[in-house]
């Protein structure tokens, strides 16, 4: 074995063709805690996991709504500058307005959206109270909760939106 | 004896309908055209003497200085992308490439197309973070200096919009430009280090199946992408052709993930964050998703199947005269690599196969050409390509029959759907016009 010479062309071609299976990692890569991450780690899943404490209403949410969310998105949310939040127009082309009432498939995306987005010009200033209370107006104003119901980290992932069941993952294999 | 024989061939006849050449003639110095030389079609070799050369001004003095960052030639101040947000209004901005006035296969950084639905972030790179957290053994913070200092690889990769081409789901064909139509598509040599090198540091839970990728913009805009797209061909980006990454395309650095939709290879990349289920965000349970013809919906579609485009000749432009034109376009697949392209004259009646510029690349732009002789008379010009996993662009009947067509006429810079993939119909009329049709 010792009599073969390594071959410098040929060495240079493995480590090229396989960056990912260096024998050892350049281990730049700096450990950080999951509580040091707490500011950025905002996202919802749809089972819940992620939701934060705190609860609205949507009697809470309509007046926080009239003061950061009206001028873009319209009185009732019927629509602005920006898209509308209320309504469900039917879907009957391939072009259909898509809305929260006809179209999303999760209630944990309007928390997860409203809570990272928005306001627009001051995205990431709403209390978590805040949020949960916008989500419980807008839910409220499609008629897809109660105008009494209380949202929270547990009654908000059991919200079933009217059209979840009409996706069809197009490519499964890839997941 | 080959090269000798195609130098030396006798003059071409169409190999197909309304004056499609072989394409072996681009192999050889020059066309010479069946019946060309003896009808006079297509050549104004008369004396062009009545104006004789001589020095211009610019040839006469010294020129400019040489600045420290090039831009091209004024004369070239229409090569612009179109803007659907120019004011910057409280909505997504949209900057389309192009095509027609570039050939070749890479997109200039300058002109690569760009989507921005709240801005363009200015991020200081020194201050910039890249943390992989959630369901690994060690979560790690990244530095873009750190990042610097990895294995790097470089790859060609085309990325597209999934609504790219959603104008063509109008009922009647737009009358607008392959850049108004096919813009938000651009290609571009990426290198940065592979995501896999980045994940064998922290390791992964086995149980994880997803990533949530997350950008530094102020939408923190998120999508999920499964860990198998991740150590499969994923990359953190930090140079676009050549230099840092431009700050509409996601500097300091994004997510590449070749072929599959531009909203998924996540700009201004800050977080991923590894889960046992999809985040089911805002872009991909609403904006991403598709509706069909049924009233049903595509969730999750992630690859920009086959396509092909003519960008030459195309809308807007006009052809002078009659005589030789070279046909040429783009074809590309986030399957692999173009097998094989078909370029119609005659509204796809009959075919001809286009050269294909080597080299061909996976999950990049391939640059098709096909010698053309126009003889004056209408023509339509398609395109139609093959990838090597053996998919083909589907015809515009077949399309619409399984993704319907909208039932609005939409704006040419509007999304009434979107993964359009079928083929593009250029009519010349006899006075050398061209129209969009569907054919």
């Amino acid at each position: 074995m010792s009599m073969l010479k390594p071959i410098p062309s040929l060495l240079l071609a493995l480590a090229f063709a396989a960056p990912a299976a260096l024998a050892e990692p350049p281990g730049l890569g700096k450990p950080i805690a999951e509580t040091e991450i707490k500011a950025w780690d905002i996202g919802i899943l749809p089972d819940g996991t992620g939701l934060p404490a705190g609860s609205g209403t949507a009697e809470q949410g309509a007046k926080i709504y009239a003061e950061k969310c009206v001028a873009c998105h319209g009185e009732g949310g019927k629509g602005g500058i920006s898209a509308a939040l209320v309504g469900a127009p039917p879907i009957k082309s391939i072009d259909a307005t898509k809305t929260v009432a006809n179209f999303w498939g999760y209630s944990t995306t309007v928390f997860d959206y409203v809570r990272r987005a928005m306001p627009w010009m001051s995205p990431r200033t709403l209390t978590d109270d805040e949020v949960y209370a916008l989500t419980a107006f807008i839910l409220a104003q499609n008629k897809i909760i109660g105008d009494n119901d209380v949202m929270n980290a547990q009654t908000l992932p059991k919200v079933k939106m009217p059209n979840a069941d009409n996706f069809i993952i197009k490519f499964p294999d890839k997941i | 004896m080959t090269i000798r024989k195609r130098r030396y061939a006798a003059p071409l006849e169409p190999v197909a309908g309304n004056g499609l050449l072989d394409r072996r003639a681009l192999l050889g110095r020059g066309i010479m055209f069946a019946g060309a030389v003896s009808t006079g079609v297509g050549s104004s070799r008369t004396t062009a003497a009545a104006d004789p050369l001589r020095d211009d001004p610019w040839s006469l003095e010294t020129g400019a200085i040489t600045p420290a960052l090039q831009t091209p030639s004024r004369f070239e101040k229409d090569v612009v992308r179109i803007l659907s947000n120019p004011n910057g209004e409280p909505r997504t901005s949209h900057a389309r490439t192009p095509h027609h006035l570039l050939n070749g296969t890479i997109t200039p950084n300058s002109l690569h197309f760009s989507i921005n639905h709240s801005g363009i972030p200015d991020i200081d790179p020194d201050k910039h973070r890249l943390v992989i957290h959630g369901m690994v053994k060690q979560p790690l913070v990244f530095t873009v200096d750190s990042l610097a200092r990895y294995p790097m690889v470089s790859r060609m990769a085309f990325v597209e919009c999934a609504g790219n081409s959603a104008g063509m789901f109008s009922p009647q064909p737009l009358q607008a430009s392959v850049q108004a139509l096919h813009g938000l598509v651009s290609n571009a040599e990426w290198t940065g280090v592979p995501l896999s090198t980045l994940l064998e540091e922290t390791g992964i839970d086995p149980k994880a199946i997803w990533m949530i990728a997350e950008g530094a913009d102020s939408l923190a805009l998120s999508r999920s992408l499964p860990v198998k797209k991740a150590l499969d061909d994923a990359m953190v980006a930090l140079y676009q052709n050549g230099e840092r990454i431009m700050p509409g395309n996601g500097y300091p650095m994004r997510l590449v993930l070749p072929g599959w939709e531009g909203n998924m290879q996540v700009k201004f990349l800050r977080r991923l964050k590894l889960t046992d289920q999809p985040g089911m965000t805002y872009f991909e349970t609403r904006t991403y998703s598709q509706i069909l013809p049924n009233g049903k919906a595509y969730r999750f579609y992630f690859v920009n199947e086959v396509k092909s485009f003519i960008t030459h000749p195309s809308f807007g432009q006009a052809l002078k005269e009659p005589g030789y034109y070279e046909i040429s376009g783009i074809a590309y697949s986030g399957s692999g690599r173009i097998a094989k392209v078909m370029v119609s004259a005659d509204g796809g009646k009959s075919w001809a196969q286009a050269a294909l510029q080597e080299p061909v690349q996976s999950k990049a732009f391939t640059r098709f050409r096909v010698p053309w002789r126009w003889d004056g008379q209408p023509a339509i010009l398609q395109s139609r390509a093959w990838d090597e996993a053996g998919n083909v662009q589907p015809l515009r009947a077949q399309f619409v029959a399984e993704r319907g067509e909208a039932a609005k006429v939409p704006s040419p810079l509007g999304f009434a759907n979107q993964h359009y993939n079928s083929l593009t119909s250029w009519a010349i009329d006899s006075k050398g016009e061209i129209k969009h049709v569907y054919a």
